[in-house]
């Protein structure tokens, strides 16, 4: 395989296992855990280090997962105690543990391949360099791991995705039904570090954000469905990394920060233009319902004024100046949109009502 | 070197050595301002906004950087701050336009700003003349290469920003706790919300030289959530986070220049996170340590109330208030509660138990009226 198509393989597999647990992430409103894991889990591959002495034990894996888990569970601790806020608790423990990860490194790890700049922003690029030997095939490490934690994620959320599906749209629900929403919780925390940690090498820690949450809130803006929302944010985050992977070719520049470059334009591309929320979507009816308010309106004035003395007074188009407030402009505006509707008729500059545009006004009085 | 020594050692550092009193100055001038501004972005659940603002800052620096071709602090200072602001109104158009929450919000700011900046900063580093800009540098900070002309800049923003809190004190204060109550009286609360963030966004670009885009958010966070527990005036919250910054900035400064390996930055956040740990723990009234001794207490009260109404129930039955019984049918009373003989000393030293005869135990007259007392006032039942 060329070394080009086996980084975009790693990117996607990354995309993919990154969305897959995102997506509860973002519907659980906890997406920033996922910036405070990626960073402490450091923590954690520096401890194990240095109680194994050797980079490439999967033991690595476990010990920066547990570190991930510990980081949740502290920050509820501290939020349990009322005495900060949720918010604040997560501000307080990741850059301390990550603080702590940092000096641990330049004090007792240097010259190893730890280096805090290749963890925090990865290089993909270096990823084909990077070999083993899996069932007699040889691949780049990055690939194996990420298919591993890829087919691992999707494993698990098809087999607990009633169970999570459930402790996240109705916590009282799920406990009530016997399922414990805590376990859930922290079993989506350990997927979520174990992802982390295979995505460092790839696209380091602060990236990895990037593709938990991004292509995670995409989808959030394109469907109600849950099970949508993980096709597509999977869909999402494979079409940033290829897109991606190609931007950073064109430039020349790094990898990762393409791919993160990537997500954010979907994302805009998709908060602009998507059908139902978009904002030119929610723009254009907002105009709509504008003129269809202003047409109502009229055909309401008409009917209240038809068969009454003041008839002949009221019908007339520059007295919906005085009467309704209207700009003049508009008024003969709404005069025409309603003409064109077939609500009303109009004769010089006077109105009547035609049998439609009766019933609507009947309709919008009832309603 | 014992304790002392060391401590005498890091004062001389502060106070002779040029470079280690240069940096620590501009670390205090940063622990100063962001601790002051940090506490409203507390109070105001917009923790993490600081770490979004400092990540959102990154493609800011190089895009300065890009057009000016000048490495001066200010000019990517500038950029930073532009960036930063920018970052924070889209953050606060998505969460306002759409269903996306805040957390996902700040996620997406966080990581699309940081990772176009790393595009560019890998893009235009190809150039060999840009390699030695000290981009870099803002990633994790270079507190240790600060110069005297760096920190009369960072004094000379965060003196302004401070200012400007203080002229407007009465209505930040007002926006943190009582939004509509502010714009029913007629200030500009959108103005002023607007204000307020451009001042936290000051003080994370005069920190991210120091500290850098990663640890930035703990100088916001830390400083304001230990003065918290400290006080409930914001005038004293805000002067406390103030002092613990610069605390922690002038400290964890000096200890970085005890040892190899000890990078500013993260020496910094440890020393913040240290007295944010302690204020959590020990400070008064609202402190861990002092919680559980006023539960411990309280249990040890209820326990001893329980064991004199177990008596006086008793006793009632013998038309005899002073009628002595067995600890072994009070145990049996306390229903596992245990610790009925420590709650008996605990009366017997009060005088209000005796002990007749060898495990055999009666109410005092004291005793007596401990025991209506405690009945009527702790548990809110009068006694028949």
């Amino acid at each position: 395989m060329s070394a080009a198509a086996e980084i975009q393989l790693i990117a996607i597999a990354v995309a993919i296992a990154c969305a897959l647990p995102g997506v509860f992430l973002v519907l659980r409103q906890m997406a920033m855990m996922s910036d405070a894991i990626s960073h402490t889990v450091l923590l954690g591959i520096v401890i194990a280090f240095l109680l194994i002495g050797s980079l490439d034990s999967p033991l690595l894996i476990l010990g920066a997962a547990s570190m991930g888990v510990f980081t949740v569970a502290l920050v509820e601790l501290l939020n349990r105690t009322q005495l900060v806020k949720q918010d604040a608790a997560i501000g307080l423990v990741f850059p301390a543990l990550f603080s702590l990860a940092v000096i641990l490194i330049s004090r007792y790890a240097r010259g190893v391949h730890l280096d805090v700049d290749a963890v925090l922003l990865g290089e993909l690029a270096f990823a084909p360099f990077d070999r083993v030997t899996v069932l007699g095939i040889d691949v780049a490490r990055g690939l194996a791991t990420m298919g591993v934690i890829l087919a691992v994620n999707i494993i698990l959320i098809t087999l607990f995705y009633k169970e999570l599906k459930l402790a996240t749209f109705d916590v009282g629900l799920a406990a009530a039904l016997g399922f414990s929403p805590a376990l859930i919780h922290y079993g989506l925390m350990a997927v979520v570090s174990v992802t982390v940690v295979g995505a460092f090498d790839a696209v380091g820690s602060i990236l990895v954000v990037a593709l938990v949450v991004t292509p995670a809130a995409t989808a959030y803006l394109l469907t109600d469905k849950l099970k949508r929302m993980l096709v597509l944010a999977m869909t999402i985050g494979a079409l940033s990394a290829i897109s991606g992977y190609w931007l950073a070719r064109v430039l020349d520049a790094n990898i990762a920060g393409s791919i993160a470059t990537m997500t954010g334009v979907i994302f805009g591309l998709v908060f602009l233009f998507a059908p139902d929320r978009g904002m030119l979507s929610l723009a254009l009816r907002r105009l709509r319902q504008k003129w269809e308010f202003a047409q109502t309106a009229l055909v309401i004035h008409l009917s209240n004024h038809e068969g009454k003395p003041s008839w002949e007074h009221e019908r007339r188009v520059e007295h919906l100046s005085e009467h309704v407030h209207w700009e003049h402009d508009f008024a003969e505006n709404v005069v025409q949109r309603a003409q064109q509707n077939g609500l009303i008729s109009r004769r010089g500059n006077e109105l009547s009502l035609t049998d439609a545009g009766r019933l609507r006004a009947q309709e919008a009085l009832v309603a | 070197m014992n304790l002392f020594e060391i401590i005498q050692f890091l004062i001389e550092q502060l106070v002779f050595d040029y470079t280690v009193r240069t940096v620590a100055l501009g670390c205090a001038v940063l622990g100063i301002v962001s601790g002051a501004l940090g506490s409203f972005a507390v109070l105001r659940r917009q923790s993490l906004l600081g770490d979004a603002m400092s990540h959102a800052a990154l493609p800011g620096i190089v895009i300065a950087f890009m057009l000016t071709r000048s490495k001066s602090s200010l000019v990517l200072m500038l950029g930073a701050g532009i960036a930063g602001i920018l970052g924070t109104l889209l953050f606060i158009a998505i969460v306002r336009q759409s269903r996306i929450k805040e957390d996902s919000g700040l996620g997406i700011i966080l990581s699309v700003f940081f990772g176009f900046g790393l595009m560019l900063l890998t893009f235009l580093q190809r150039d060999p003349d840009s390699r030695q800009a000290g981009l870099n540098s803002y990633l994790f900070g270079q507190a240790a290469t600060l110069l005297v002309s760096d920190v009369i800049t960072m004094a000379l923003f965060g003196g302004v920003a401070l200012l400007i809190l203080g002229l407007f004190w009465k209505e930040f204060k007002l926006l943190s706790f009582d939004r509509d109550f502010g714009a029913s009286l007629g200030f500009p609360m959108q103005w002023l919300d607007i204000l307020l963030t451009t001042l936290l966004v000051v003080a994370i670009v005069i920190g991210l030289q120091a500290v850098g885009v990663v640890l930035m958010s703990a100088m916001i966070v830390a400083p304001a959530a230990s003065a918290r527990q400290w006080t409930d005036r914001l005038s004293l919250m805000v002067v406390l986070a103030a002092f613990f910054g610069a605390l922690a900035g002038m400290g964890g400064a000096a200890l970085s220049s005890l040892g190899d390996g000890l990078s500013t930055g993260p020496v910094i956040v440890l020393c913040i996170s240290a007295i944010a740990l302690f204020s959590i723990l020990f400070a008064p009234n609202r402190g861990l340590i002092w919680r559980w001794v006023r539960r411990g207490r309280n249990r040890r009260r209820l326990r001893v109330g329980a064991v004199l109404g177990d008596l006086r129930t008793l006793a009632l039955q013998h038309d005899d208030p002073h009628h002595a019984h067995s600890i072994e049918v009070l145990r049996a009373m306390s229903l596992g509660r245990g610790g009925v003989e420590a709650s008996l000393k605990v009366a017997q030293g009060r005088g209000w138990v005796t002990e007749v005869t060898p495990g055999e135990w009666a109410l005092t007259d004291a005793g007596i009226l401990e025991t209506e007392r405690f009945v009527s006032a702790d548990l809110g039942v009068t006694t028949a």
